[in-house]
């Protein structure tokens, strides 16, 4: 739904040349040195759940929207949209997580706006962030530098931010002990960036989860990916909600996670200088690019047999039993 | 067992089901009943496995597919009416009515709560109260003993507002309509349905319909077992039911689960999507709990529901038809925008096909 209001409504509208790639952030040259720039809104319902809350997500999200492009997050913009009637110690709170992570991601907020609209016209709190980042090093990475053979891989286990909020909606109530991944991710960035022109690409698998980013990577190299479902992490509670739910792990967001594509040959180097990172401790390779014969994303299951990855479309429902 | 083990013993099963299928007389098709089977053969990309030589038809067990369009706009006309809170389970919530589906009424300001566990109803039903909450009661003997529970709890705390519009199935009425089919081979009868019901009673599809049976968990290798005991059974000749999910399902099933949707509902007939109306084949309240019957109390008149005549959810819901062959499939009707409701549940025949594909 989204993705179509962006294609028919938005872009024909405001595109000029550098918005129609939808870029995570946009490189722009000819600014003194290279920086991204990038922009995200945030609503989420629960504000708070296990793990963060809208605060932190807005710090952390922008953050990883610009090491997604290989820049070192540095200056964030904020604008705050609230509802007539927030809690003020849900703002406090909200605006401490804030603080803690934007001092952890090593960023500043340095300029902002506040409007506070009537009740009923916003849901209780909307976050902008918008972020400046640099880019301190000469690699390049695009899907447009992908090829047959490259691997792929995760930084750890996925589907853990989907859940948390999936269980903390008041409509459940299990006792999951799962927490959001929120986090900045740029320290694994950072890492994966001394491969030098071995990094491919790099994206942080959010709405959608690892299948939308994926079938993304398929889609914009035009090839096919193969990955191995035993390779896959997955927290062992990750799983057991999943099945309970019926959700896909797969599919559920992830908010501290990246999926780097690296050349033929360099996973096992990218996964140990990974593995020297906290938040990436849990990085495999999971797949690799097999082909450029035709754009889709196949699963070799664990019982040896193979299915489509699908683009994951429309909200995550658990079923009925 | 360890990934290797169990890839190693899903490679020696499906051998084992080839070497049985070639002694077969003809070709063998069988009928997953239950949606989550359908689900978990497609995610675990069993299908590629097992073809060409076993063909897997999904039947009409998603509770979502078999529900009618109309039940969805009686849903909408009572919350419209009403100004009722309607409950209910995830998966119904896309599937489209003659005037939208629950979504787009809660996005037109609409109360719709989605929940997990029928007795989270009670809760939501205190919140709201006096305002009316209805649980839209879409399932198969898995779930009507939870929703029996529930309403027994509202009818001891004396609650007035919670309501239960009854689209209830159970799986042996159409069961017997499909095994007179002469080219299903056999059924891999429902795991979770099995734990309230029991796997003897099935008996009659081997000894009225000549078709085997088997009750089967829901990994892959549950699966592949249950597959080769049918093909076994097929190739052979014989039909008999086998409980290949003892770990779950006992013969005779959970009494006391019976007992208990025994008290609430009785039998009637109902209107499955796809099939049209089969005898004895719904659940409705017994007089004692008539009061928490929906259509009983909070009166509407909803309109008959027009199919788009290009669906083609009866066939599949029959095994008749393969998803990817319907004119609809992956153009017209996708998860986004379904037409049917096979496309919307998560359990959807249509919907695993869109999903998983096929990779061979």
């Amino acid at each position: 739904m989204t993705g179509r209001l962006i294609r028919n409504t938005i872009l024909p509208r405001l595109n000029r040349g550098k918005l129609g790639a939808l870029p995570d952030s946009v490189v722009l040259n000819g600014l003194g040195s290279r920086i991204a720039y990038t922009t995200d809104s945030y609503t989420v319902s629960p504000l708070f759940f296990p793990g963060g809350n809208i605060g932190s997500l807005a710090i952390h999200g922008t953050c990883n929207d610009l090491a997604c492009s290989g820049a070192r997050p540095v200056f964030l913009s904020l604008g705050l949209i609230l509802e007539e009637g927030l809690d003020l110690s849900d703002l406090e709170n909200i605006l401490d997580s804030m603080s803690e992570a934007a001092d952890q991601a090593e960023v500043e907020i340095v300029t902002g706006d506040t409007k506070v609209v009537p009740k009923g016209s916003a849901d209780r709190i909307f976050i902008n962030t918008s972020g400046i980042g640099m880019i301190e090093h000469d690699s390049i990475f695009g899907t447009e530098f992908v090829e047959v053979g490259d691997e792929i891989i995760v930084s750890g286990p996925v589907g853990n931010h989907g859940m948390a909020i999936m269980l903390s909606r008041a409509e459940f109530s299990f006792d999951f002990n799962i927490k959001s991944d929120s986090a900045s991710i740029w320290p694994v960035v950072e890492r994966l960036l001394e491969i030098g022109s071995g990094l491919r690409f790099l994206r942080d698998p959010t709405r959608g989860g690892l299948a939308a980013t994926l079938n993304e990577i398929a889609s914009s190299a035009c090839a096919e990916i193969v990955v191995d479902e035993t390779a896959i992490p997955i927290d062992k509670e990750v799983r057991s909600a999943s099945e309970i739910l019926g959700i896909d792990p797969l599919v559920a967001a992830n908010e501290g996670k990246v999926v780097a594509v690296v050349k033929k040959g360099m996973g096992h180097k990218a996964v140990s200088l990974m593995s020297e990172c906290e938040l990436s401790k849990g990085a495999c390779v999971i797949g690799e690019i097999s082909s450029k014969k035709a754009v889709r994303v196949v699963m070799n299951t664990r019982i040896g047999g193979a299915r489509i990855m699908a683009e994951p479309t429309g909200e995550l429902l658990p079923r009925i039993c | 067992m360890t990934t290797n083990d169990q890839a190693q013993a899903a490679k020696k099963l499906v051998k084992d089901i080839k070497v049985l299928c070639s002694r077969a007389s003809k070709p063998l098709k069988f009928m997953e009943v239950c949606g989550t089977h359908t689900m978990a053969i497609h995610e675990s990309g069993l299908k590629s496995l097992l073809s060409p030589e076993v063909t897997l038809v999904s039947g009409p067990g998603c509770p979502v597919c078999v529900t009618e369009k109309r039940f969805i706009d009686h849903a909408v006309l009572i919350g419209k009416k009403f100004d009722a809170c309607l409950v209910t389970f995830g998966d119904l919530i896309r599937v489209p009515g003659t005037f939208g589906s629950l979504s787009d009424f809660r996005s037109q300001g609409g109360l719709v709560k989605i929940i997990y566990s029928p007795m989270d109803c009670i809760d939501i039903v205190s919140k709201e109260s006096p305002r009316p909450v209805v649980f839209l009661g879409v399932g198969f003997e898995t779930t009507s003993p939870t929703i029996a529970a529930t309403v027994k709890t509202a009818s001891i705390k004396g609650l007035t507002n919670f309501f239960v519009l009854p689209a209830f199935k159970t799986i042996h009425p159409p069961l017997k309509i499909l095994a007179s089919k002469p080219d299903l081979s056999g059924f891999l009868l429902p795991g979770h349905v099995s734990a309230i019901i029991g796997s003897d009673c099935y008996q009659y599809l081997a000894d009225t319909f000549n078709k085997p049976g088997v009750v089967a968990g829901f990994e892959a290798l549950d699966i592949l077992i249950a597959i080769r005991d049918l093909v076994g059974m097929a190739s052979a000749d014989e039909a008999r039911i086998i409980n290949d999910y003892k770990r779950v399902v006992r013969g005779s099933g959970n009494l006391a689960a019976q007992a208990l949707t025994d008290e609430v509902f009785e039998p009637c007939d109902a209107s499955w999507r796809g099939l049209g109306v089969i005898p004895g084949s719904g659940l409705s309240f017994r007089e004692p709990y008539r009061s928490f019957d929906a259509s009983r109390n909070l009166l509407v008149d909803v309109p008959d529901a027009k199919d788009d005549p290009r669906c083609r959810c009866s066939n599949i819901l029959t095994g008749s038809l393969q998803p990817d062959k319907c004119g609809l499939f992956g153009r017209e009707c996708t998860p986004e925008q379904p037409v049917g409701p096979c496309m919307v549940s998560s359990e959807g025949t249509c919907a695993a096909y869109y999903k998983y594909g096929t990779v061979n």
